[in-house]
């Protein structure tokens, strides 16, 4: 029987690549006009675990949380080589924060389990938390490892990894099921396949095959769904209706941390001493740094 | 609700001493208890602690929660874990700070979610206020301050209805200083009790080294950032240094780029450093890295572009390219030092 492995992705706003009018005037950000990309380290996640399907055979998924546009990341999922993806989404979902998102995902894994690693980047980048790893563990009842820079081998029910610590190194053996967080290092993810961007680029959610439907009246829901499913192009939707979860525990109204403020940083004009880009005007600069004895 | 003016910070242990961001969040955490009226708790865990856990009072610490267990010499998630669970479950604290380091961000989380306790990651500022959210009344909350969303907005978060606030602070964003009168040493021990499910993840190998580059105590440093252009440009920044006796730091751009080590990353997601002097070449200065170097006393921006928002922090300009701007300042400097 070969493992199961589940990864965790995420779709982030790109947050490199801020341009002027991504900030509203009011100092809130407008994350429609920023770009929607594959978090990098759960790309990194992905990489790992098609490594060790090329190597041991195991069974690789894919799982997402986010709005229906989320789908885009698993069809790029799928297009690298995973044998199957999910799209958790919800309306009651939204606003989630690490716990509640934690909550929703660990209540996914354990209706779509039972899988013997979970894999997720240690963050993602419009947080930068690395909460969601540990949390989702922890709800799991599961042991971690985080900071993952390696795995060195998968035997008999336990893996040894390296992971990164305070200037240095530790190396563990962990007994499955286990969840694991990855650092960029540890390995690049490889490139889409033509061969599977061409299989799956129709690959289609609920809520796709339901816009389709909508826009042909010859086009039912139930037979585009069953039709897409067996050709292995439907991914499979989950919602509240599919999981065994405590509203009251999902998205905002989940979520003990609250925005209570929000101050755009704009920056008001300092007042500094404007030194010409001149050996006269670097040497000036040099005397005063002299005088103020940082120099010297 | 009891003890609900607690406020706990988890001391974090590297090879038997005690972690700088420790002092660190014991200091922050004396002005937060002082504001509560409350106690402050350092809560150690680890094997033969008893006399480190005596400094911890040097720094404002009322009282020890000491964890000690063969077993727990080296950190390890599932026993540290259940042992936070458990004191956190039991004795409630209103507050209860980590370090935002390897250890605390694997710890942290986990506590946080079997308490149910909010939490925020990487915090630049702390916090008391009274609070009206949602036209309710809240006395006293934590506010967990820190940049959000590629550092273009500050986001204060609060987490009004949980009994426990959670944050974990980068090394080095607070300030740290020994209190003039210590408390009474109080060291109160905690058993523990090991169970199997500890040893699901074991450590086979461990590699510590100290620390080769301190930013912290350099008392010049010359930073780049992406608009260094290559790693090739940032030898210029090494020999400035080199010239002048200070350090290389580097913008998260820059090491994301490949330009600099991570080692060396100043800012929000890297060190906070305050030396002497600070000079910033080719860094837009974009909040992160603004929060790790904006207390620096002297700051000296150099970039082609004038509204790169780094000026506005600076005490002296330079408009221009760091190729040309730097190999100037370097004969500058040798010639009025000679």
């Amino acid at each position: 029987m070969s493992y199961r492995v589940l990864v965790l992705v995420k779709q982030v706003p790109d947050t490199s690549n801020i341009s002027g009018d991504v900030m509203k005037p009011d100092g809130t950000v407008n994350r429609s006009k920023l770009p929607a990309v594959f978090n990098p380290e759960d790309k990194v996640a992905l990489e790992l675990a098609l490594q060790l399907k090329d190597n041991y055979g195991v069974h690789v998924s894919a799982i997402t949380m986010g709005p229906p546009k989320a789908s885009d990341i698993l069809r790029e999922c799928l297009y690298m080589g995973v044998d199957q993806v999910f799209l958790v989404t919800d309306r009651k979902f939204a606003g989630a924060d690490t716990l509640a998102t934690s909550y929703v995902l660990s209540s996914a894994i354990t209706k779509l389990g039972p899988f013997d690693l979970v894999l997720a980047g240690r963050q993602a980048i419009d947080g930068d938390t690395a909460q969601v790893g540990p949390q989702t563990a922890e709800k799991l009842n599961w042991p971690q490892i985080t900071y993952v820079e390696q795995i060195e081998k998968l035997d008999k029910n336990k893996i040894t990894v390296r992971r990164k610590i305070d200037n240095g190194f530790e190396r563990l053996t962990g007994t499955m099921p286990l969840l694991l967080t990855v650092i960029k290092d540890a390995g690049v993810p490889r490139p889409f396949r033509a061969k599977r961007v061409m299989a799956f680029k129709n690959a289609k959610t609920l809520s796709e095959l339901e816009a389709m439907a909508a826009e042909n009246s010859l086009l039912y829901i139930d037979q585009l769904q069953a039709e897409f499913r067996d050709n292995g192009l439907y991914i499979e939707t989950l919602t509240t209706d599919d999981l065994d979860v405590e509203i009251a525990r999902c998205g905002l109204a989940g979520s003990p941390t609250k925005v209570h403020a929000i101050e755009s940083v704009v920056l008001a004009g300092g007042e500094h001493i404007k030194v010409e880009p001149s050996r006269e005007g670097l040497g000036l600069l040099v005397e005063q740094l002299m005088k103020d004895h940082i120099f010297g | 609700m009891k003890n609900k003016h607690e406020v706990w910070v988890f001391i974090e242990i590297r090879r038997q001493s005690i972690a700088e961001v420790s002092f660190e969040l014991l200091s922050k955490g004396r002005k937060l208890a002082d504001r509560l009226n409350g106690e402050l708790k350092a809560v150690i865990i680890g094997h033969e602690l008893k006399k480190l856990a005596e400094k911890t009072f040097t720094y404002g610490a009322d009282e020890v929660l000491l964890v000690d267990h063969p077993n727990l010499r080296l950190y390890n998630t599932l026993p540290y874990s259940r042992v936070m669970n458990m004191l956190v479950k039991k004795y409630e604290p209103r507050i209860v700070l980590f370090g935002a380091t390897f250890i605390g961000r694997d710890l942290a989380p986990r506590v946080a979610s079997y308490t149910k306790s909010g939490l925020t990651a990487d915090c630049t500022d702390l916090q008391i206020s009274d609070v009206t959210y949602l036209k309710k009344e809240y006395p006293e909350l934590l506010l967990q301050i820190r940049p959000a969303f590629g550092g273009n907005i500050v986001a204060t978060i609060i987490t009004p209805d949980t009994k426990v606030q959670m944050a974990t602070v980068r090394e080095g964003v607070m300030e740290m200083h020994p209190v003039e009168k210590p408390a009474k040493i109080k060291i109160s021990e905690i058993p523990f009790e090991p169970d199997p499910v500890d040893d699901l993840v074991k450590i086979i190998e461990q590699h510590q080294e100290d620390k080769k580059i301190n930013l912290k105590t350099a008392p010049i440093i010359v930073a780049g950032g992406y608009g260094m252009g290559s790693k090739e440009n940032f030898k210029l920044l090494h020999q400035l240094a080199q010239t002048i006796g200070g350090e290389v730091g580097g913008s998260r751009a820059a090491v994301d780029a490949g330009f600099v080590e991570h080692e060396r990353q100043v800012g929000q997601t890297g060190v906070t450093v305050r030396p002497k002097l600070y000079i910033a070449v080719g860094i837009s200065g974009a909040i992160q890295h603004r929060a790790g170097m904006q207390e620096s006393n002297k700051i000296i921006a150099i970039n082609t572009d004038p509204d790169a928002p780094i000026f506005g922090v600076c005490h002296y300009g330079i408009v221009g390219d760091a190729t040309e701007v730097i190999p100037k300042f370097i004969q500058a400097y040798k010639e009025k030092l000679k």
